[in-house]
Parts: structure tokens; sequence; C-alpha cells
């Protein structure tokens, strides 16, 4: 097991690329804490299908765009376990529209949940972190945030913001043995993308060069290779994990 | 009795021994801190002494005895 009594909190692990993570993780033999904001019972039931097959799992609601709250939880996870030796900010919501059209709510909404949000957890869990003298945390970006996308100005700059956090905290904090990396996901068969219509899906799976959309599973096996012993040299990079899409 | 507690908690998170560290010692200079070392450190004597220790005041602090007068003042110790 490669991760054998390491806490792990994974945001937004109620469903898709979460969801496996907080899978994954728990094979082997992490302590996996699901943070869910909206949906407690998927939350649950991933909980369950970990603690069933002999994992150990709880859930947490927070909104990781509200510090405060950020901060509690994660306050708790240290009372309880006395330690927070991986953390993956993978919640992120879309809000789509063309600039012209789009709210600027919407902007501020997704920012705050992709970016600030990241930034919220870093911010909390990284004092343990040094403490400890060691960490890992995986930031998960998105292709969008290095090639943009039309409709998804909020969304892009959000990954793209990710982006540039996941290096300056790598910076920051890579004298404390914490390594920091984004992973980059391309088309991701999620509840995220099961929204585009048929002929988009058709057009996307034409541009990538293994001709195929990839799953959670692949995005969450990156996860696991971040989080363990195997990644120690690395640090403040972007992986892809999109089948050639982009390079 | 702030200064022995003060020293200690030095010596754990900077690693430098007990009796090379003074009043006069500068974190930066003479016990080879960096920012980020600062930050732990005061975050810990923030938890030690039960006070807190705004952005602006810990960017003053550059000794020991900066450290041990600004918990001085702070406390009833």
């Amino acid at each position: 097991m490669k991760l054998k009594g390491k806490v792990a909190l994974i945001t937004g692990a109620s469903s898709g690329i979460g969801r496996a993570i907080a899978l994954k993780f728990a094979l082997e033999g992490a302590i996996v804490i699901v943070n869910y904001s909206g949906n407690a019972e998927s939350a649950q039931k991933v909980v369950e299908e970990i603690n069933s097959s002999g994992g150990i799992c709880e859930s947490i609601k927070c909104d990781v765009s509200n510090y405060d709250d950020v901060k509690n939880m994660i306050d708790n996870i240290i009372e309880k376990y006395n330690s927070i030796d991986i953390l993956v900010n993978n919640a992120g919501i879309t809000k789509d529209n063309l600039i012209m059209r789009m709210d600027v709510e919407d902007f501020d909404r997704v920012i705050d949940v992709n970016l600030k949000g990241c930034f919220n957890t870093i911010k909390c869990a990284s004092r343990y972190m040094i403490k400890q003298k060691h960490g890992k945390i995986i930031n998960m970006s998105s292709v969008i945030g290095i090639t943009g996308n039309a409709g998804q100005a909020n969304y892009a700059a959000s990954k793209a913001g990710v982006i540039a956090l996941t290096k300056s905290a790598a910076k920051e904090f890579a004298s404390r043995n914490i390594n920091v990396n984004a992973i980059a996901p391309g088309y991701i068969e999620t509840r995220m993308t099961e929204v585009l219509n048929e002929k988009i899906k058709e057009d996307i799976i034409d541009k990538i060069p293994l001709k195929k959309a990839g799953n959670p599973e692949d995005v969450a096996k990156t996860a696991l290779f971040l989080a363990c012993d195997e990644s120690n040299y690395i640090t403040g990079q972007v992986i892809n994990v999109d089948g050639g899409m982009v390079m | 009795m702030i200064f022995e507690k003060v020293k200690e908690r030095i010596s754990d998170i900077l690693g430098v021994d007990s009796d090379d560290i003074t009043m006069d010692s500068s974190f930066i200079d003479d016990l080879g801190a960096d920012s980020l070392d600062i930050v732990e450190l005061i975050m810990a004597l923030e938890e030690e002494f039960d006070i807190e220790i705004p952005d602006e005041d810990a960017e003053r602090i550059q000794t020991v005895g900066d450290v041990v007068d600004y918990i001085k003042e702070h406390t009833d110790m």
C-alpha cells in the first residue's frame, strides 16, 4: 500500500474525479476525508463504499470558498487524526457563458470556489504541514487553464490561477519538504462534461490524439502518483491527463 | 522565565543549540532563520503564550530580545 496511514483530505469528493481519487487513496491505505458542499447523499455513498471494503473514511460538509469554514474543517481533522499528509484540491464548478452574456456574479463564484477555495485550504493545511515537515498538495487545474476556451472565461481564468498558485506554493514550501503539483485533466467523462451535446463531444474526441475520452480513474492514478513517495522529487509541475489533447 | 521558554521554542524550530541563543541574537543573521521559519516561530509563540501577534508587529521583530520584550508587554508574565 502506497499511502498506508496517511491522512488525505479531498475536496469535492462526492462525485466524479474527486470520488475516484477518494476510492483510489482508500485502497492504498489512506485515511480519507471526503469533503462535499451540496450533495450529502453522494458523499455518504462514497464513505459507505470505502468503509464497507475495510477502509477508513468520513465526510465533512464545507464550502471551500468560505475561509472560516475551511479553517474549522482542517482544525477538526487535526484534532481527530493529529495530521494532514495529503491535500487534494478538487472542488470545482462551471458557470459557462460568453463573456458578453456572463453575469459578474457567475465570474466571481467560479473564481471563489475553484481558485480561492484552493488558496483557503492551502493556507490552513500548510501551517500543519510545515510543522510536520512533509506534505503533498495536489491541485486540480484543467487543460482549459492552459489553452483558454470560448464560453469559459471564468473557468479558464480560475484554472490558470490554480497553476500559478501551485507554482508559488511549491516555491514557498519546498524547504519544508512539501510537494505542490497540479493535474490538468482534458476531456474526462463526469457529470461536469455530461451536459455537453453529442456533436460537441464528438468534435472534442476528434481532436484528442488518443481518440477517446478519459475517465476519472485516469486522473485518480496520476493523483496517487503525486500523493505517494514515488513523486518526492517532483514539485511545482502541471501534469496533463488529456490523451495528448494539449502539448 | 519568558526568555527561557522562548529560547526553547527557537531551539526546537530552528534546530540551533540553546546555548547559542542570546537576547541580542538576530533570527536571520545569527540563527540562520528564513522568512518561513519566522512565521512558524511566531505561530508557535502565539500558541505558547496565548497571544496574537499581528503581521505589522511581527515584521518588526528581528532579534530574540524583540520577541521577549513583545511578550512581556502583551502578557501578565
